[in-house]
């Protein structure tokens, strides 16, 4: 071969690798596209579903509460997703060793009142069927676990099914069992803040907006006092059905909602009727609620432990407390009402009883000591209730501000 | 070389010396045929090797360890998992439906038995070949590389399936056996006919199976990366517990959905009653884009690599 003809053949051959080595390349392009298109995907499709608020006839505020008190809506199932952000110190495991030792020592872990505590943070997805007003079931989806509460008729039954433990009672403490203790649909939260409505609130509909597919106005509520925590209400009600849909709390200090509830899905068709049946399994451990005598004594337990999730309705849920303690006070009007109640010690503020001890010393430190006519005292604050404990033991707690809390202290004395 | 090695489908012989690229242009077109040939060449290899007949030896033996210890556990009476429901989920409610050990196995084997095995398999499919020298003489044949990888995803696809299966069925027979079966209660509290149950059990088998779809994807496209079996098993195995690890850091939230492990637990779902599909949805569609984007990953390396073992 002659030296030319040879780098001749070379430099084709360079040529044709360079060529190669492009079209080799370009397959890449193939997977590094997918990605593309999937990020894309993920990134548009919800700005895109977004279709806009919907266009629906003018409605005035009256008119609208009205519209919820006429809402007859019997049948329903649906999802909702609740969030809570009460700004409290992130305890994690230790909430959770707390609630597990309660659960231990205080009875079944079935038992809805030390159960519904767990809504009082974080996110959580809940599914809620209705028929009537004999038929309710609200289940709280965990991972791969569920805990149920079902009301049929005069039965309540909780079903916890990562321990496969049973709670039973009848329709007594029951009827109040199901419902009350479960402030968490948008509908019951709804209820509690117009019981609120007033002249220290302004009650205004803001537009409309979509919710879980559902066209609806958007009801606001809002506290014309000062010193409140309360930002806004926000609730949105169906046009068609006045079901209230999404219900938001957001603190006067701004930020991120305090309770956001709303349907993610929703159906008025009327649920499956084994839904609502309940039969124990075959070997779950069944812990029947107490007879009407030690019953009532637990129903004021319930209204303690509820109180988390309570508190956030804001002051009506405190005005509600009221009628459910023994010894409860409350301190001034609307918004701004603070509750007092007397521990009786001063240990009291840790109620987990005989965690007591490190766990006090814990949650003092994240109080703020203050001190006024009442004596000393130290602030717990979250971002919508603040509470007061003094050293004799009373405790005033409000959706109200510190210095609110503290003023409400001082004139109490 | 480089240049007879770049037409991949149509000049299998490529891989060969120079100057067989010519003879190769006139090896006629493979018909479809050949393609279940060559997958049902490819099963027999598989499901007859050892090693693979171990791994799904140590998967059957998971259910009949964990049968065994919930029966010895609550022999007194006793309900399994201790107080607060600890220990894989649904073990609670195996001593009273031997069903549910079915479900108990899935969710104790899906974390990391049953990935492991898929690993090992998957990061074998092509660099254990390449390893053993065979790779070549697989080229040889007028299989092409694109066919060839297609018949090795759906092998590694069929081991996912009968990995959990055998699973499935080793904790049904041993739940039947050890516990009794009937009527069972979903975690949503109503109750369904055994019947439903275990059509809820294969639903359920068929989800987990899906769930390893992405990470066979993410295998096969190590294996086409290295020419050492075991550096690819290794690699495939380190990723999954590394993406284990990682889906368990709560700061990670914001990319933790997008981990192919993140929904795995969501065949639960299954026995909710009405079942919740979001996150069962969400699962499928993860492992459909691992599976594409992993896929096309290892086709693009695979066809344009030099296979020089």
């Amino acid at each position: 071969m002659a030296p030319y003809a040879s780098d001749d053949s070379r430099d084709a051959e360079e040529t044709d690798d360079l060529r190669a080595g492009r079209r080799k390349a370009a397959r890449y392009v193939v997977p590094v596209a997918v990605v593309g298109v999937a990020a894309a995907t993920i990134g548009l499709v919800p700005a895109l579903a977004d279709s806009g608020d919907p266009d629906l006839p003018k409605i005035t505020a009256q008119q609208l509460i009205d519209k919820i008190a006429a809402s007859d809506v019997q049948q329903l199932s649906g999802t909702v997703r609740i969030s809570t952000d009460l700004g409290l110190p992130d305890l994690g495991g230790l909430a959770d060793s707390l609630t597990s030792g309660a659960a231990s020592g205080g009875g079944a872990s079935a038992d809805p009142s030390s159960r519904l505590t767990e809504l009082a943070s974080g996110t959580h997805t809940l599914r809620v069927a209705a028929d009537g007003p004999d038929k309710q079931k609200v289940s709280l989806l965990e991972n791969a676990a569920e805990y149920s509460v079902i009301h049929h008729g005069k039965d309540v039954w909780a079903y916890d099914s990562k321990s496969d433990e049973v709670y039973h009672s009848t329709a007594a403490d029951g009827s109040g069992g199901a419902k009350d203790e479960v402030p968490a649909t948008p509908k019951d939260l709804t209820d509690e803040a117009l019981k609120s409505v007033d002249d220290t609130t302004s009650v205004t509909v803001d537009g409309t907006e979509r919710v879980a597919g559902r066209d609806a106005y958007k009801l606001v509520i809002k506290p014309k006092q000062s010193g409140t925590t309360v930002g806004a209400i926000s609730v949105a009600v169906d046009a068609k059905t006045g079901q209230p849909l999404k219900f938001t709390l957001t603190p006067a200090s701004g930020g991120a909602a305090v309770v956001d509830a709303g349907f993610v899905k929703i159906s008025y068709a009327e649920p499956a009727a084994s839904t609502f049946s309940f039969t124990p399994p075959k070997g779950a451990k069944v812990t029947e609620g107490d007879d009407s005598a030690s019953g009532s004594g637990k129903s004021d337990k319930d209204g303690k432990d509820g109180k988390g999730t309570k508190g956030t309705d804001g002051a009506p849920g405190s005005g509600d407390l009221a009628e459910g303690l023994d010894g409860l006070t409350v301190l001034g009007k609307g918004w701004n009402s603070v509750a007092t109640f007397d521990s009786g010690s001063g240990g009291a503020l840790t109620s987990g009883g005989d965690t007591g001890g490190d766990l006090g010393g814990l949650i003092g430190s994240y109080g703020d000591q203050v001190s006024g006519t009442f004596g000393k005292g130290t602030v717990f604050s979250t971002r919508l209730v603040n509470a007061l404990v003094t050293d004799d033991g009373k405790i005033y707690v409000g959706a109200v501000t510190k210095d609110a809390l503290v003023k409400a202290a001082e004139t109490h004395r | 070389m480089s240049r007879a090695e770049a037409d991949a489908p149509g000049a299998p012989g490529a891989a060969m010396a120079e100057g067989a690229a010519a003879h190769a242009v006139t090896v006629r077109a493979p018909s479809p045929l050949w393609t279940l040939g060559l997958l049902r060449n490819e099963l027999l290899t598989t499901f007859r090797r050892w090693r693979t007949l171990a791994l799904l030896g140590v998967l059957a033996a998971v259910p009949v360890l964990v049968g065994i210890a919930v029966k010895i556990e609550t022999r007194g009476g006793g309900s399994a998992g201790g107080d607060a429901g600890a220990g894989p989920a649904f073990i609670a409610q195996v001593t009273n439906n031997g069903l549910f050990l079915v479900f108990t196995a899935l969710a104790a084997t899906l974390p990391f038995f049953l990935p492991m095995t898929v690993g090992v398999v998957a990061g074998d499919a092509l660099a254990g070949e390449a390893d053993a020298g065979t790779l070549r003489y697989l080229l040889v044949a007028p299989a092409g590389r694109t066919r060839l990888l297609c018949v090795k995803y759906a092998t590694t696809m069929a081991f996912c399936l009968v990995a959990t299966l055998v699973v499935a069925v080793t904790a049904l027979a041993v739940g039947a056996l050890l516990f009794p079966v009937g009527d069972l209660t979903t975690i949503s509290g109503t109750r369904i006919s055994f019947g439903d149950g275990l059509g809820r059990a294969l639903l359920i088998a068929l989800v987990v199976a899906a769930s390893l779809i992405g990470l066979a994807a993410l295998g096969l496209f190590v294996s086409t990366l290295t020419g050492s079996g075991i550096a690819a098993m290794a690699t495939t195995v380190g990723l999954l517990i590394t993406v284990q690890i990682l889906d368990q850091i709560p700061q990670l939230h914001a990319i933790r959905p997008y981990f192919f492990s993140h929904y795995w637990l969501s065949f639960a779902d299954l026995m909710r009653d009405p079942v919740y599909w979001p996150d069962l949805l969400k699962n499928l569609e993860l492992q459909a884009l691992y599976a594409a984007v992993f896929g096309s990953a290892a086709w693009a390396r695979f066809t344009s690599k030099d296979i020089t073992t």
